[in-house]
């Protein structure tokens, strides 16, 4: 039972340790992307564009492959219920709204924190076992600034432009589908979706993405540098990072929605 | 190093102070965790020596290192490079001094997604504002300087140990630092391409007037290239002296390492015991 205690306390200490090597790690990132560059230690902007690349441009196929995906499978849903109540004509204002208020943002964070948020911790935490974090300590680079950084900078504007590309995505996706099925035209349905959505529910989905581009940037970064082990510890830390991170988007946007709903 | 730490920005750099010490370390302790590993180490090294820093697995060498380079913070004592308490240092400060420091790690350590050539052009490219083709021209004299010219494009992968190694190094004198450290630089090496590696060592400071510090296990190498030599034993300088000196030390700890001869040591019955049933003392 004592044994019991101590775990959990033990757990618990740890915990709120990582949490917060979390939060310097924002801090610093934060500190570095402002102030870099009055201390001439910038970060770089061709590194950032690396990352915007990597993280973004590259994702471009399989976000509008799951983009068109999630939208016709939100039309068949939601024409599948409406049909119940007669009311198909409605069919635009649940698939509109879920789209740039949820889906988006949630399945965007998700795939970019299999994709980038792996990516990271696996880049960082094999950089860590093969000194190449202490090298870059000793030649005097802060491996915050230049590790970190730049994929928080990048994340930060390539989530949300994601997110935006897969509303518009789905949304195009889910039109075909409705009007295929219900005989509607395809600029009666654009027109009716665009007098539905509000400038509010697209910053609603963007503020989202941009809290989970946040999330999955320093939870990557957590999990990488706090690896243990050779390849095994790379694998577990790759691994700890998407789970942690998928966990940490689908409570935040509970959360979020919540607040923001009030 | 923080965020927090940036508050001596602006405060300029000192160089070494003319027959002071480029190195002062007195009474470091370090901890890792609860196990003291370090214990009130003093340590003083002049400008232009090569101080090896010698011990048994496990000795605590690495460690020592780790904390004269800034990677590690000592739980008690101070530590002074070239002039400047790391301690006091701010993170900027710290990065300034880092800049006449270079570091040949014990793997190499080069960034696996650069070649050879980015590798070491980095540290110019982060502290120098020098222009791509003038960095080239330096990054390929520093890559003649260790012998491997022409292979400033391959990538890390594609070198042997010895040449990773020179790499490091090649990477570690580009802004020709003043201070200079090597982890095991014969760790992993046969013994043709370990003499080259100190030979190298000897050269470097002598053309650099750099001052050098080497920890290793390899006796041979040590005395070879030494002007001074540090015996640490469970975390605690044994003997600091001349290679000669060291050589025909009394010390049976000293003589130990020289011979390879591992220490007997006396089990207490009791204490062997506890350790197997992971008992606690008392």
């Amino acid at each position: 039972m004592l044994r019991l205690f101590e775990q959990a306390g033990r757990g618990a200490v740890q915990s709120l340790d990582e949490a917060g090597y979390a939060g310097s790690l924002l801090g610093e990132s934060l500190f570095w992307t402002f102030f870099g560059r009055r201390w001439r230690q910038p970060v770089r902007l061709d590194t950032v564009l690396e990352q915007m690349k990597l993280g973004g441009i590259d994702a471009l196929p399989i976000t509008t492959m799951l983009a068109a995906a999630i939208g016709i499978m939100l039309a068949v849903q939601s024409l599948y219920t409406l049909k119940i109540f007669g009311a198909e004509s409605f069919v635009h204002v649940g698939i509109s709204l879920a789209i740039t208020r949820e889906f988006s943002p949630l399945i965007i964070g998700i795939l970019m924190a299999g994709r980038s948020g792996s990516a990271l911790a696996a880049k960082i935490s094999t950089m860590t076992i093969n000194q190449e974090v202490d090298a870059l300590r000793a030649i005097g680079i802060n491996p915050v600034r230049y590790l970190v950084a730049p994929s928080l900078i990048a994340m930060l504007i390539m989530l949300p432009m994601l997110t935006m590309w897969c509303n518009l995505v789905s949304m195009t996706a889910a039109g075909f589908y409705v009007s295929a099925d219900t005989g509607i035209s395809l600029a009666a349905y654009a027109l009716n979706t665009i007098d539905v959505l509000t400038p509010s529910d697209l910053l609603h989905g963007l503020g989202k993405s941009a809290l989970f581009a946040m999330l999955i940037v320093i939870i990557g970064a957590l999990n990488g540098s706090l690896v243990r082990g050779g390849s095994e510890g790379v694998g577990l830390a790759t691994t700890r990072a998407v789970v942690h991170s998928s966990s940490a988007i689908i409570i935040t946007d509970m959360f979020f929605g919540f607040i923001m709903t009030q | 190093m923080t965020a927090i730490e940036l508050h001596n920005e602006g405060a300029e750099m000192a160089g070494p102070i003319a027959g002071a010490p480029v190195i002062e370390v007195r009474g470091l302790d370090a901890h890792y965790g609860e196990t003291q590993v370090l214990h009130g180490i003093d340590l003083t090294v002049a400008a232009s020596e090569i101080m090896v820093i010698m011990g048994s697995s496990g000795s605590g060498k690495t460690t020592l290192l780790r904390h004269l380079i800034g990677l590690e913070k000592p739980t008690a004592g101070t530590l002074k490079l070239l002039g400047e308490e790391l301690d006091s240092l701010g993170a900027i400060d710290t990065i300034k001094l880092r800049r006449q420091i270079g570091v040949a790690f014990q793997g190499g350590a080069l960034f696996s997604s650069m070649s050879v050539m980015e590798n070491i052009k980095l540290p110019l490219r982060e502290h120098t504002r020098l222009n791509e083709t003038t960095m080239d021209i330096m990054a390929r004299m520093k890559l003649e300087v260790v012998n491997l010219a022409g292979f400033g494009d391959l990538m890390p992968a594609e070198l042997s140990g010895g040449m990773l190694k020179r790499a490091a190094v090649a990477r570690a004198i580009v802004m020709d630092p003043k201070l200079l450290f090597f982890d095991e630089p014969s760790a992993g090496l046969d013994p043709v391409v370990s003499a080259a590696l100190d030979e190298l060592i000897l050269r470097l400071r002598d053309a650099m007037q750099i001052t050098v510090v080497v920890v290793t296990h390899e006796v041979e190498s040590a005395l070879n290239i030494a002007d001074r030599i540090t015996i640490l034993d469970s975390g605690r300088i044994v003997e600091v002296d001349t290679p000669e000196a060291i050589r025909n030390s009394q010390n049976p700890r000293v003589h130990n390492l020289l011979n390879r001869k591992s220490e007997e040591k006396v089990l207490d019955p009791d204490e062997y015991l506890r350790r197997l049933t992971g008992a606690r003392a008392g």
